[in-house]
């Protein structure tokens, strides 16, 4: 156990090494800042429009995060050359999977933090009110799920050739069950045959990320989302999280790491 | 013979310099684009193009007032009128119809019947004042589409009637006027907000018989939008009836039952009048009492 978290504390280290949080982070404070100094029709009261932007803004970063530190972890160590030294100290391949998905898990959750008290203080600021459980519950939720697409990544990334491929097809796939997954069934029902089985057998089949976005439940003031709710929808993440990252052992340990 | 790259750069900045004073009346002067002429921060970053994009601001106000329970486009709803349209409308049986419909139905499958506990589920409209916070979607739409006539009618209707700000709703419609001088449903709306907010009576009807003009102008609207005409004729008619104008009152009344789905209704209001004329003794019966 503590070889996996000294290789998951050294991707949290390269997280705030690099630069790429930071410029997100920037990005997303101004983006927002700038939008809630908009005076529209004189009304200072106006909030729901910065906790939307702020929320989508907080949301694509946390994918780019994810997606970008996940992807790059294996091939950077193959073309570095140093997961040579790593493997040989003893630590299994199983044991390098598992550092790298929760350095990045970690890393990316760390992150999610940062942003979800940024966006607390700038919508408290605004509204004063504080809805501590649902935020609790929104960023639960979202990590989470993120769990699910930085193991994802990783199985992408031992199979695509480089980092900008795996990038770019997990945001495609991710951005893809976010946006249609949960309609596939609606649409599948005014589809003819066999087109109709196939949307069932995709909407049953992907992981279905849309459940973790409750967005609109903290931008609208709804409220919680039942607890055992959140545990089931806990345990599907991790069941997907440990699928992938099964498949990805399985890829891993029978591929030749010279590049 | 070398040249120095010095030498170069200054001929270069030199050439784009005096070019620049050669175009630059040319690209203000109007031949080229209006683009360039624009006061509007999205008319220069779009041009006619940010008008694709205030169709989707209307509709995110309507999301909003529905507190984000809206159908998407999967699932395949005929597009109906907006709440937020009906609602300016003061058409309460559609609103109350409204909040009955379900788009969701009940749920296909187990992921469906999961995945409805972590979204908004019920209808509702916003109310007690939180009705502001569609204005911001309203206020791009029409920064976005100057011409679309609705977001000024809208945006109005909330800023007077939920949020009791008449003076930031009366700019709203002037801005909406200036970009659209023959519009008859922003007049329309703006004789509402002197009757109903201001009680300027005189002003009111000023501006509705301008609406009148301007609805009688346009070919189409006396083709299509004959509800518009009802709507300013009855307004006007019960503006008379209040101030006492009785002839005028049942003029208006008339012209309204012309084009209402109940003309019967209208034609009690009329006989409630010329008995108060009958009853008053005065042969002035179009004078106040």
């Amino acid at each position: 156990m503590n070889t996996i978290w000294a290789l998951a504390g050294i991707v949290i280290k390269e997280l705030y090494r690099r630069k790429d949080f930071y410029v997100l982070f920037v990005l997303t404070a101004l983006i927002t800042i700038v939008a809630g100094m908009v005076n529209f029709f004189n009304d200072p009261k106006i909030v729901r429009y910065v906790k939307d932007i702020c929320m989508l803004l907080i949301w694509i970063s946390a994918l780019l995060i994810a997606i970008v530190t996940t992807a790059r972890q294996i091939p950077a160590e193959r073309e570095s050359r140093t997961i040579f030294p790593l493997l040989a100290k003893p630590v299994t391949r199983g044991q390098f999977i598992l550092g790298k998905f929760f350095g990045c898990w970690l890393a990316t959750g760390i992150a999610l933090l940062v942003f979800y008290v940024f966006f607390a203080i700038i919508t408290g600021s605004r509204e004063q009110y504080w809805p501590w459980l649902t935020y609790l519950q929104a960023i639960w939720l979202q990590w989470a799920m993120l769990a699910v697409v930085v193991a994802l990544s990783l199985l992408a990334s031992i199979i695509t050739a480089a980092p900008s491929s795996t990038t770019t097809i997990c945001f495609i796939a991710v951005a893809g069950i976010l946006l249609v997954g949960g309609h596939l069934n609606t649409v599948a029902l005014h589809q003819p045959q066999p087109l109709q089985t196939i949307f069932y057998t995709i909407y049953f089949l992907i992981p279905h990320l849309e459940w973790f976005d409750i967005r609109d439940r903290v931008v609208y003031d709804w409220g919680l989302v039942g607890w055992l709710d959140c545990v089931l929808a806990t345990l599907y993440a991790a069941a997907f999280s440990g699928l992938f990252l099964l498949l990805t052992w399985l890829g891993f340990r029978r591929k030749s790491l010279n590049t | 013979m070398k040249a120095s790259p010095y030498l170069v750069l200054a001929l270069a900045l030199t050439a784009c310099f005096t070019l620049a004073t050669g175009i630059e009346p040319r690209a203000h002067g109007g031949t080229w684009s209006n683009r360039v002429k624009s006061d509007n921060v999205f008319s220069l970053l779009f041009g006619d193009g940010r008008r694709l994009f205030a169709n989707q601001f209307f509709t995110m106000a309507d999301v909003y007032f529905h507190s984000g329970y809206y159908p998407s486009i999967f699932d395949l709803r005929d597009e109906g009128t907006k709440a937020i349209v009906t609602a300016t409308q003061g058409q309460a049986e559609n609103e109350e119809e409204e909040r009955k419909a379900d788009f969701l139905g009940k749920p296909t499958d187990w992921v469906d019947r999961f995945g409805r506990n972590f979204r908004i589920t019920e209808h509702t409209h916003l109310e007690h004042t939180q009705e502001r916070e569609i204005l911001p979607w309203l206020r791009l739409a029409a920064d976005m589409d100057p011409q679309k006539i609705e977001t000024y009618t809208v945006g109005s209707f909330f800023l007077r009637t939920h949020l009791n700000r008449p003076r930031e709703a009366e700019a709203f419609l002037r801005e909406g006027l200036r970009n659209n001088p023959n519009s008859y449903e922003i007049l329309f709306e703006l004789g509402r907000l002197y009757d109903e907010n201001d009680h300027d009576t005189d002003r009111a009807r000023n501006v509705w018989e301008l609406a009148l003009y301007k609805w009688a102008k346009d070919p189409e609207a006396v083709k299509d939008n004959k509800r518009a005409f009802g709507g300013i004729t009855d307004h006007l008619a019960q503006l008379e009836r209040e101030a006492g104008n009785w002839q005028q009152a049942i003029k208006w009344f008339q012209a309204a039952q012309k084009v209402s789905p109940d003309p019967n209704a209208l034609q009690q209001r009329i006989n409630e009048i010329k008995k108060k004329m009958a009853a008053q003794p005065s042969p002035a019966n179009d004078q106040p009492p």
